[in-house]
């Protein structure tokens, strides 16, 4: 049945009221979008959008499986021609921000560019097609490329070795924080608590928890850093490690760093450094040279591998020596010429085990890699450098405009706030909505959680002087406008093929997956 | 450096206006004994021409030549070109997760669309937005039965991946939850007299394969049934998710939870990863999920569109009380499984999997010409392990001829003698009738 | 804002109408304007045992959670069911409609520890300030 649910796109509603012919700062004007329906609205019977060899006369299924446990079919399934199914997914893209779009400002987020070139390299069939368990000998490309990778990130970070396990960020905190327990429960105690500044993402708790620790929040100072008293006053023999990411959430230096590694180390703790923010650090300063024990990277964040609308993220782990026998499985090592998975427990005995099926995601090692490769020393360090700059030059165009709540120095992203706009009653969300229609994708908002209707903004090092010009003048022609015209601001944005969207809604009658009777109206 | 657009002039411009007087300068909140005072020991850089080539070069000495004919968790299967042109649209490839929905419909509409794929596949209500792999995937499925039932105990059958127990265990390490693992037997299925023993009123989840490791369909409405006798959930893993395309859906064999990877959808085995877990679920459970998922909605002017919803579950409000502490999933291989889904449709998947079907029966038969049996005698989709003899030497003899020829199944259950000899195999539409015969003639000679 | 008079509050927004041996249970409505449009409520079972203080459900806007606590202990009796199906009463009809538990009150000295309408008026003009 081709459109079951009778759904047809609505022209007239798309003719919006304000602003839609304007040319926005960041050069937004509307083009030509598509309605586009769901896939199970589409299509008619007998259509297909796949080639496939001939199956043979080889075999009835239900000569062999219980019958059961066999389908004929898969009701609900759709039936589309692959021209079809080309428009559908194109005309989707067309709907979606990505960074070859626009700007990205999103603090913490530290959306770059990503290297066609490392896609390219991805692809290839050497990379995309070995099989995990392919003979090692079939297999030492991929491996010396993993060992390289793992001595890189080593040495940028300042640690003994490092974890490619880690599926992504939170799941490196999550192996990060095992490592942490099974260092104290090798000491006789496993401890029960972990000290966590209130700036901190929200993943910190989340993993915490999930590794049986009870969470202690630890409040950051007026100047937005983490301080000596609050960690003392808060550092028992109960407490198995503290977690702090630097340059933290509000883009601040937490210059108390090695202070605070004492006197947690003191009382028999370890320190865990969130990478989120890594890129502000690269080849200017390392972790593993200030205190930390161990930390989580995020490829995508330093490394410009594709965030993907949501993954796959990749989060490697690096340790100081004390934690090395502790870590996950596999580990790749070098014998002469060769390179080896150590895969089995027999040879790590105090292993935490194994954290995601076979050894990683590879694809982003690749790209990773690539990106180091054609850095190197000097590039990585610039990209610290102008990533910083980006951010303070931000900074200085708009802190005549939005309040700063923290005067002290900014890093790699700068935090505002829409205080100065209360009298108007535009909002941060406003502003953010508004930011889309000049053609902008809006900063981080309402994070972090400190900062009452926080801005966060980070340019990241690969966005040019005039682009952050054009993202300022936007950001100062919304407040101009919210003074004048608050409703304006109020009703973005009018240019996307959507306007806001109405969340109670959907949280109070989720509607989760496409049904032949599905209503959404 | 082409992706740094600074010329000298922006950067002095820039530090005029931020008020500082070098690049440096700027660096001045971070104490100097704590600042890197040598330049990185990473390789010199490197210009476009010789990362191609350098890369090329490492990607030569892994041997692709062939199809492997091992799954095991990673299945070598056709990706039609047209799947990763759409993914390479940057529109996609390049957007983070969709926080602001009015300029993220493409990523969110193509999400609620994996979630329906996954729900119908799966034969159950409630999908999310995918997990990290399989393997974790499993693991949060037997964290959210200990949540739901206030239980416990997890049981789990030696046909699961071994790496996802192992996953498992990890996971389960700090909670106090205890595993036991029951055996399978002569067939290749899970011991039902021994499962039905082990579950008991502690027990929150009984986990099967679908098919299992062993490649066999292992008895899943049996299981369910021994799971919901004493009120635990029943979890099923699928790592072939092709296997579904001809297999009822686990939900409606008795699964609550279905778990796995959808990895045979769009995605290449890319030496283990990345690759999309999914987890789906009764609606009853819809609470205690884990991750990220898209909902519909409408527009202030009344128009459908997607939202990320439910997310109190998630961490980034719920903190230290979350479901999970999961973010970044593995949003763009989903999308992959998505497009490639949409391509096969209805009668595409039927058939893909009758050819998987069929290609395993050829594999069957092209052994046993061989003298090659298959180890276990339960029923098989396109996946099964045969008795070689010493399964590893076979493993290493057939690489030096650029062949994966299978999983020693003794690597993965050192403690049974009778597996030494076993290779777990797989044919996919891959692999053609002639490539199977010179693979079965290679394992004798 | 409304603030009856009739009604005993808590410092964490809970009110409670007290009827003979019974105590009616919801969340102010100052609680319901500051979490915005409530999507979702947890709420226990009848039979269940809940103690002052302590939390006994949650409710959920689209950003937020929010714990609720017993203003005092008892047995719960009655339930507000409707609710689970439309968490807008709790938005459109906090004192009414809206209400959540009926407790079988086990310590009537607790009573005498909440606030009246105007000590609770009062604290979250504080709260605010």
């Amino acid at each position: 049945m081709a459109n079951p649910t009778g759904w047809k796109p609505d022209l007239e509603a798309g003719a919006a009221p304000v602003a839609q012919e304007e040319v926005g700062l960041g050069h937004a004007t509307r083009g030509l979008s598509f309605e586009e329906g769901l896939l199970f609205e589409r299509g008619s019977r007998g259509r297909i959008g796949v080639s496939l060899p001939p199956r043979g006369n080889d075999g009835d299924p239900a000569s062999e499986i219980p019958a059961a446990l066999l389908r004929a079919e898969v009701e609900g399934m759709p039936e589309v021609g692959e021209l079809e199914v080309v428009r559908h997914f194109t005309r989707l893209s067309s709907w979606n921000w990505g960074i070859d779009t626009g700007f990205y400002p999103l603090g913490s987020c530290t959306m770059k560019y990503n290297p066609k070139s490392s896609e390219a390299l991805a692809r290839l069939p050497g990379f995309a097609e070995v099989h995990p368990l392919a003979h090692p000998s079939m297999a030492q490309g991929a491996l010396e490329l993993m060992y390289r990778l793992e001595r890189a990130l080593s040495e940028i970070s300042g640690f003994a070795a490092t974890t490619l396990a880690p599926a992504a960020g939170a799941q490196g905190e999550l192996c990060g924080l095992m490592l942490i327990r099974a260092y104290h429960v090798a000491r006789g105690n496993p401890r029960k608590k972990v000290l966590i500044p209130d700036t901190a993402h929200g993943t910190n708790p989340a993993s915490s928890a999930l590794n049986g620790y009870q969470v202690v929040p630890v409040k950051s100072g007026e100047d937005g850093r983490l301080h000596p008293e609050a960690v003392r006053a808060a550092m028992d023999d109960d407490v198995a490690a503290i977690m702090i990411t630097n340059p933290n959430t509000l883009g601040i230096f937490e210059s108390h760093i090695a202070e605070i590694a004492e006197i947690v180390h003191a009382k028999g703790g370890l320190v865990y450094g969130d990478g989120a923010n890594m890129n502000a650090l690269l080849g200017m300063a390392r972790p593993g040279d200030m205190g930390f024990d161990v930390m989580q990277f995020n490829l995508h964040k330093t490394f410009a591998t594709p965030h993907g609308g949501g993954g796959p993220g990749s989060g490697p782990v690096a340790v100081k020596e004390q934690l090395l026998p502790f870590l996950p499985l596999p580990l790749v090592v070098r014998e002469g010429e060769r390179y080896r998975l150590v895969t089995d427990p027999a040879e790590r005995p105090q292993t935490v085990g194994k954290l995601r099926e076979f050894w990683g995601n590879f694809g982003m090692f690749v790209r990773a890699w690539a990106l180091i490769r054609e850095l190197g020393p000097e590039g990585l360090r610039r990209t610290a450098q102008l990533a910083v700059l980006n951010a303070n030059y931000a900074r200085a165009l708009l802190k005549d405009t939005y309040d700063l709540p923290y005067a002290t120095d900014s890093l790699h992203e700068v935090v505002f706030t829409d205080k100065n706009l209360k009298p108007t009653g535009v909002t941060t969300m406003d502003v953010a909505k508004r930011l889309i229609d000049h053609g902008f994708h809006p900063p981080t908002v309402y994070f972090p959680l400190v900062v009452h209707g926080a801005l966060m903004i980070e340019p990241t090092e690969t966005e040019s002087k005039e682009t952050i010009e054009r993202f300022c003048a936007a950001m100062r022609a919304i407040a101009a406008e919210a003074a004048e015209r608050p409703e304006a601001v109020k009703a973005a944005p009018v240019k996307p093929v959507r306007a806001r969207l109405d969340e109670t809604r959907a949280a109070r009658k989720p509607v989760l997956r496409w049904t032949p009777d599905m209503k959404v109206e | 450096m082409r992706y740094h657009p600074h010329t000298e002039g922006d950067v002095r411009e820039m530090l005029d206006a931020a008020g500082a007087k070098s690049l440096d300068d700027l660096f001045r909140s971070i104490p100097a004994p704590l600042r890197l005072n040598r330049p990185l020991e990473v390789p010199p850089p490197a210009d476009e021409v010789t990362l191609l080539a350098e890369l090329r070069r490492l990607a030569a000495r892994n041997d692709a030549q062939h199809p492997p004919f091992v799954g095991a968790g990673a299945y070598p299967h056709h990706v039609p070109p047209a799947v990763d042109q759409l993914l390479l649209r940057g529109e996609f490839f390049t957007a983070y997760t969709p926080y602001q929905p009015e300029i993220s419909q493409g990523t969110l509409q193509a999400l609620f669309e994996w979630q329906t794929f996954v729900c119908l596949l799966t034969g159950l209500q409630v999908a999310n937005a995918s997990m990290y792999d399989g393997a974790s995937a499993t693991a949060e499925a037997a964290l959210l039965a200990t949540r739901v039932t206030g239980r416990s105990k997890v049981v789990v059958s030696a046909a699961v991946h071994p790496e996802y127990r192992k996953v498992l265990a990890t996971y389960l390490r700090s909670s106090g939850d205890v595993i036991v693992t029951v055996p399978f037997g002569a067939d290749g299925r899970t011991d039902l007299a021994a499962l039905s023993a082990a579950v008991d009123e502690e027990t929150a989840a009984v986990i099967v394969g679908y098919p299992n490791f062993l490649g066999v369909v292992d008895a899943l409405p049996q299981a369910a049934a021994a799971a919901h006798a004493k009120g635990a959930l029943c979890v099923s893993v699928t790592t072939e998710a092709v296997a579904l395309g001809l297999l009822q859906g686990p939900g409606a064999l008795g699964a609550d939870v279905a778990v796995g990877t959808f990895q045979s959808f769009g995605n290449p085995v890319s030496f283990g990863g990345p690759a999309p877990g999914f987890f789906a679920l009764r609606e009853e459970h819809l609470r205690q999920m884990p991750g990220r998922v898209c909902g519909a909605t409408v527009d202030k002017q009344g128009r459908r569109g997607f939202v990320l919803t439910l997310s109190t579950r998630e961490q980034h409000i719920r903190r230290e009380r979350a479901t999970s502490n999961i973010c970044t999933n593995a949003g763009l291989c989903a999308l992959a499984s998505t497009i490639h889904l949409a391509l096969l449709g209805k009668q595409g998947l039927a058939e893909l999997a009758r050819v998987n079907y069929a290609r395993g029966r050829v594999l069957t038969e092209a052994m046993a010409r061989q003298g090659f049996r298959r180890a276990f005698s339960g029923p098989v989709f396109n996946e099964m392990a045969f008795e070689v003899g010493d399964a590893e030497a076979v493993v290493e003899r057939l690489a030096g001829r650029g062949l994966a020829a299978g999983a020693p199944l003794g690597r993965f259950y050192p403690d049974d003698p009778k597996m030494k000899g076993a290779l777990l195999c797989v044919a996919t539409e891959l692999h053609t009738p002639e490539l199977i015969d010179l693979f079965a003639k290679a394992v004798r000679s | 804002m409304t603030l009856p008079d009739d009604l005993k509050y808590t410092k964490e927004h809970e009110w409670c109408r007290v009827k003979g041996n019974r105590a009616i249970i919801g969340i102010t409505d100052h609680a319901q304007s500051s979490l915005g449009d409530i999507v979702y409520v947890e709420l226990p079972e009848v039979g269940d045992l809940v103690k002052k203080g302590e939390s006994f459900g949650v409710v959920e806007s689209t950003k937020a959670v929010s714990e609720l606590f017993a203003p005092v202990s008892g047995k719960v009796v009655e339930v507000n069911d409707p609710l689970s199906d439309a968490p807008e009463t709790i938005n459109e009809d906090p004192y009414e409609e809206g209400w959540m538990i009926q407790v079988e009150v086990s310590d009537e000295k607790e009573l005498a520890e909440l606030l009246d309408a105007a000590a609770y008026g009062k604290f979250i003009e504080e709260e605010q300030a």
